[in-house]
């Protein structure tokens, strides 16, 4: 097959990866507003070292785990185009030779994804884990859980529409592919519900932080939360509108229903503080942000703008009550990845099967896309949960995740970095006594 | 002599104590930011439906150094400035000085003021 090379598809391409490059500083920022002022470069630092490092896995064989030649459904052939040596335009993996855009832009627009989904993760365990642990944790992490994700959803694996995928064997095949293929636009299992069953995960073994429940833990620097959401919103529109692969009408539609779902559960969350809590407050818009973009990332593609805002409005309120849930169960999700991005991924992949214009129970397609979208959502949550939990355990045993209660006190970004983000950190702060 | 006259008054109120003390011809004065309560209390602060108790809440403290026969005056018109008549307000006091150097010239007393 001879390779035709498509300018505009491949600039749309090389913007969306940048975009979505972006949005892990932006995450840091996120996460960093949120902590206390004594941990934000820790927190910071976790989003930067996730970068660094999955940046290069990815390179040498994240890609080819991820699109290399099937093993077993599950995950591809690691040494297929290691450190992408032999890595031509028309290689099979480059789902996007069709499209005219090169191998080489595929490959980076996805390296951006592996990064930000295990940067997610780290909001969960702020404030108290070695950072040491951190880094390999993400290092074996992308590789056991991400990678083969990635290829079990996008890469023609088990939880995709192949003819041999669980998707074809419920409801059978036509043509040589599921009758009824699951939908993941952008990354709703693979990269939303992955995260967020990490971080609960992840949590349950690391526990709590000191003085949780009890101690004062408020953001520090809301402002910094609202770039921070403002930036995910801008490198968004590269993890949507660019998943459609070219510059075409279906990156224009994803445009749109990023844009609407998000504006409505920005919307949904704040109407849920104002009832609840009396006050419609800025993390709450930049919660309900958030929550609005993890949400519509599975469904960008299938939904009509109608339909997002329905998608989005849905989100933002079931995320702001879900985040009250660690207070009654008790797990320390320090930033609340479980209840945005858990809570919202599985909202956005299973409201597919009511939304979807062409297959969704609201649109006379039935329910089958409903019981796939809840299987998929299943088999992500049971697979990526105990990938997370071996791992978790592991390193638990060998490196240990807690720092010590010491500098989790003092803080740690003065032990562990050796530096401390504000000149006059603790002078004229106000002093919290009581937590409720 | 010499007395210290300290007043913890509304962060909102301190540019027209400090117009109305110089007015009244103090010459200089110190300020610090600080926190505290009295029958004010704290407030109420909600984090993703998470409620904080604030107990202090941010204060300004300023400290002046003035003459026995002008401390009446001197209290009258900070008292006069920083009042709005809500809780919270704010407490002045006054404690006499043993001694007041000026570490230019190392003059003692009311001549260092």
């Amino acid at each position: 097959m001879e390779f035709a090379l498509d300018t505009g598809n491949t600039a749309w391409m090389l913007t969306s990866a940048a975009l979505v490059l972006l949005m892990t500083p932006a995450l840091a920022f996120f996460y960093g507003g949120m902590v206390r002022g004594k941990s934000v470069l820790n927190m910071m630092m976790m989003s930067f070292g996730a970068l660094g490092l999955v940046g290069i896995i990815y390179v040498l064989w994240g890609y080819s785990m991820s699109f290399g030649s099937d093993v077993g459904g599950f995950f591809g052939n690691p040494f297929d185009v290691f450190g992408l040596q032999d890595l031509s335009d028309t290689d099979p993996s480059n789902l996007l030779s069709g499209s005219g855009v090169p191998s080489l832009v595929w490959v980076g627009f996805q390296l951006t994804f592996a990064v930000i989904t295990v940067a997610l993760i780290s909001g969960a365990i702020a404030d108290r884990t070695k950072f040491a642990t951190w880094l390999v944790f993400a290092g074996i992490w992308v590789t056991l859980s991400y990678f083969p994700l990635a290829h079990m959803v996008w890469g023609g694996g088990f939880l995709s529409g192949s003819e041999d995928g669980l998707a074809a064997k419920i409801f059978g095949t036509t043509d040589g592919a599921a009758t009824v293929a699951p939908i993941d636009f952008a990354g709703g299992t693979v990269v939303h519900i992955n995260a967020g069953i990490a971080a609960l995960v992840l949590v349950t073994i690391i526990g709590k932080r000191k003085g949780f429940g009890k101690e004062p833990m408020r953001p520090h620097n809301l402002p910094f939360v609202m770039l921070g959401a403002a930036l995910l919103w801008f490198g968004w529109f590269g993890f949507n509108a660019g998943s459609a692969g070219a510059a075409n009408e279906t990156a224009g539609l994803a445009w749109m229903n990023t844009t609407v779902a998000t504006c409505a559960a920005m919307l949904g969350w704040l109407l849920t503080e104002k009832i609840r809590d009396k006050h419609a407050t800025s993390l709450g818009a930049a919660s309900g942000v958030v929550a609005g973009l993890v949400a519509i990332t599975p469904a960008a593609g299938a939904l009509s703008p109608v339909g997002s805002i329905f998608l989005g409005a849905i989100a933002g309120v079931l995320c702001a009550l879900a985040v009250g849930l660690k207070y009654k169960f008790g797990y320390d999700d320090s930033l609340d990845v479980v209840g945005v991005h858990l809570v919202g991924g599985v909202v956005g992949t299973v409201l597919i099967g009511f939304f979807s214009t062409g297959t969704g129970v609201f649109y006379g397609g039935g329910w089958d896309q409903l019981v796939i979208q809840i299987v998929i959502a299943l088999s992500a949550i049971i697979f990526s949960g105990v990938i997370t939990l071996v791992v978790g355990l592991a390193l638990k045993a060998t490196m240990g995740w807690r720092i010590s209660e010491e500098v989790e006190v003092g803080g740690i970004d003065l032990a562990v970095h050796g530096e401390t983000a504000y000149e006059t950190l603790g002078v004229g702060a106000r002093v919290v006594t009581e937590v409720k | 002599m010499t007395k210290l006259v300290t007043a913890v008054i509304q962060p909102h109120r301190l540019d027209d104590v400090k117009s109305a003390l110089e007015a009244a011809g103090v010459r200089g004065l110190t300020v610090s930011e600080a926190s505290g309560y009295g029958r004010q209390r704290g407030h109420t602060e909600v984090y993703r439906g998470a409620e904080y108790t604030v107990d202090l809440v941010p204060k300004v403290r300023i400290d002046v150094l003035v003459g026995d026969e002008d401390v009446a005056s001197v209290t009258d018109v900070l008292v006069k400035a920083a009042q709005t008549g809500k809780i919270g307000d704010g407490k002045v006091w006054v404690v006499p000085v043993d001694d007041v150097v000026r570490v230019r010239t190392g003059e003692h007393g009311d001549d260092a003021l």
